[in-house]
């Protein structure tokens, strides 16, 4: 009977925290779907509306943006896929001098990521003319510690007989990369995939530093530009512009909620 | 395996990637510690060689004295608070109560939106007297309060939005370690007459340690290098009371342009991680026992 009656108390307060927590996201959805006047004042029967949206997208070129965010993703990943993949094989499969000392010289990077390094690494990009251009933004990101840490981890579990088999067959160091290696990791590239695509979709404090032209902004500081300049700018337009530049993401998490989860978990546990 | 590496393969495998990391690592990292000994060079002298002057520009710093208050405030208050937030949260969602989906929806939903996304958000529902804020203290009859605009709550309410983008990824990484316990330890304690409390604090808890202990290191490292909020809420404002230490180093740099002090800062950025690094491996070392 007590147990019965704790769970229903649970259940209660699992509803209202999850209630709670959704608050904020679904205020912003009321307002971006609501002409102005009803953005602070709910009645139920407030009428529906697409406008905020066509007008957010009129007002600012969220097409490019979206375009230099494609573009960005893209190139890191591509990127940290290729080289990450070279260091981690390195380190798995030769026996060289200071193994050991350079990987944890690798490494540092999960501790002194660039995020932090803001001022050198704009100076570095200033003297070798790239700010102000998507390359520009990608260059820190292109090797990435946590992608040779996982891909080294994923390495290390490929059974050496597989590898010996393919040498005795003649295989070359690329052919056994690429038909032994790089298929038993398939789960990993994906989880990893998804991080990095999440990750760099939400960058912002870099991208911001780097760029000054509409030409080469990616999606998130596009949107802070256009909430911010026009200071008279409507709350309903905001919101709308916000779920718009974020609606990618959520669609895709709503409809591989389940990989999207699992991969985030895969990645997480060392 | 453990193959030669002949220096072609050294050449394509490690020397090309690692060049890059170098480059945009390790290198800004000494050249921030080199920079600091010198002065900003201007239109009409170079930069010159200054020793330790920008180190006594710092000690003398009260903005960074309160800018450092601030980030311990701001670690020290979130953290925990996701943490706490983030079990409660895998226990409620692992619970298998109806409409579980949709709870865990939102509770991971912040997790996916870019920090600046959720900035505006919260900006909007901070917002004086039109926000979801005000009309809840309305509601109830109190005051409307400018959540952003005052020194007193500034920085509270920027941990507030951290803690909302962040519990729920946290949340992910509980729900696997909460799934991987095995159920017979709990039934065990149940039968030696344990309550659910108990059996929490005494079985659950401590298997929980490795994960907690991953979920900290990363959440602190998270407090100091993710300001996004903090440059679309508030620019550090009123009088500084929610700037953090990278913030603070972006403005200095880049609104001020003042490069030898930001490369001073970074230094002193750069120690503070690395001090967090060696607690970190020290209390790995003692207390994680993975099996």
């Amino acid at each position: 009977m007590s147990q019965g009656l704790n769970r229903i108390a649970l259940a209660t307060l699992a509803f209202v925290l999850a209630a709670v927590w959704g608050l904020p996201f679904l205020y912003s959805i009321w307002t971006a779907f609501h002409p102005e006047k009803y953005s602070a004042n709910f009645v139920w029967n407030a009428p529906l509306t697409l406008s905020n949206f066509t007008e957010a997208w009129k007002a600012a070129p969220f097409a490019l943006y979206f375009l230099n965010t494609v573009i960005l993703i893209t190139t890191v990943l591509v990127a940290n896929l290729i080289l990450c993949t070279l260091v981690a094989y390195a380190f798995v499969r030769y026996r060289f001098r200071w193994a050991g000392i350079l990987f944890s010289f690798v490494m540092v990077q999960l501790l002194i990521s660039p995020e932090i390094l803001i001022v050198e690494n704009y100076l570095t990009l200033s003297t070798i003319g790239l700010t102000d251009t998507i390359i520009g933004i990608a260059l820190p990101y292109l090797t990435s510690a946590f992608g040779i840490f996982l891909l080294r981890q994923t390495f290390m579990t490929v059974p050496k007989s597989l590898d010996e088999a393919a040498q005795i067959e003649g295989a070359s160091a690329w052919r056994v990369l690429w038909t032994v290696y790089v298929p038993l990791a398939r789960p990993v590239y994906l989880a990893y995939g998804l991080v990095s695509i999440s990750f760099h979709w939400n960058n912002f404090l870099w991208p911001l530093i780097v760029t000054n032209s509409p030409e080469v902004r990616p999606v998130t500081v596009g949107l802070s530009v256009f909430a911010t300049v026009e200071s008279g700018i409507e709350w309903s337009l905001v919101n709308a512009a916000t779920l718009m530049t974020t609606a990618p993401l959520i669609i895709a998490f709503l409809i591989f909620q389940r990989q999207f989860v699992a991969n985030f978990m895969r990645t997480g546990i060392k | 395996m453990n193959m030669r590496l002949s220096y072609g393969m050294r050449l394509i495998l490690l020397v090309l990637p690692c060049s890059l990391l170098v480059a945009f690592t390790h290198f800004p990292a000494l050249k921030a510690l080199l920079n600091s000994f010198w002065n900003n060079a201007s239109s009409f002298r170079p930069s010159r060689f200054v020793g330790l002057d920008n180190y006594e520009t710092l000690l003398e710093d009260d903005k960074l004295m309160q800018v450092l208050v601030n980030s311990l405030i701001y670690a020290i208050g979130t953290v925990p608070l996701a943490i706490a937030l983030a079990i409660g949260m895998a226990l409620l969602v692992n619970s298998k109560f109806p409409a579980t989906s949709l709870m865990r929806l939102s509770f991971f939903l912040p997790t996916m939106l870019p920090m600046v996304a959720v900035a505006n958000i919260w900006l909007f529902f901070y917002a004086p007297g039109i926000g979801l804020a005000s009309q809840i203290l309305s509601f109830f009859g109190l005051p409307s309060i400018n959540f952003l605009g005052r020194t007193e709550t500034s920085l509270f309410s920027m941990m507030v939005v951290a803690v909302w983008k962040e519990a729920g990824l946290f949340m992910i990484f509980y729900l696997a370690a909460l799934q991987s316990i095995p159920t017979n330890l709990k039934d065990a304690a149940r039968l030696e007459g344990a309550g659910s409390v108990r059996i929490f604090f005494d079985v659950v808890l401590p298997l929980l340690r490795p994960t907690t202990i991953f979920v900290a290191v990363n959440a602190l490292i998270n407090a100091f290098r993710l300001v996004d909020h903090i440059v679309v809420m508030t620019r550090g404002g009123p009088s500084n009371s929610s700037s953090l230490l990278l913030y603070y180093i972006y403005e200095v740099t880049f609104g001020f342009r003042d490069f030898a002090y930001g490369a001073t800062l970074t230094v002193l950025m750069v120690v503070i991680l690395g001090i967090l690094a060696a607690v970190q491996f020290w209390i790995l070392d003692r207390k994680a026992h993975y099996q």
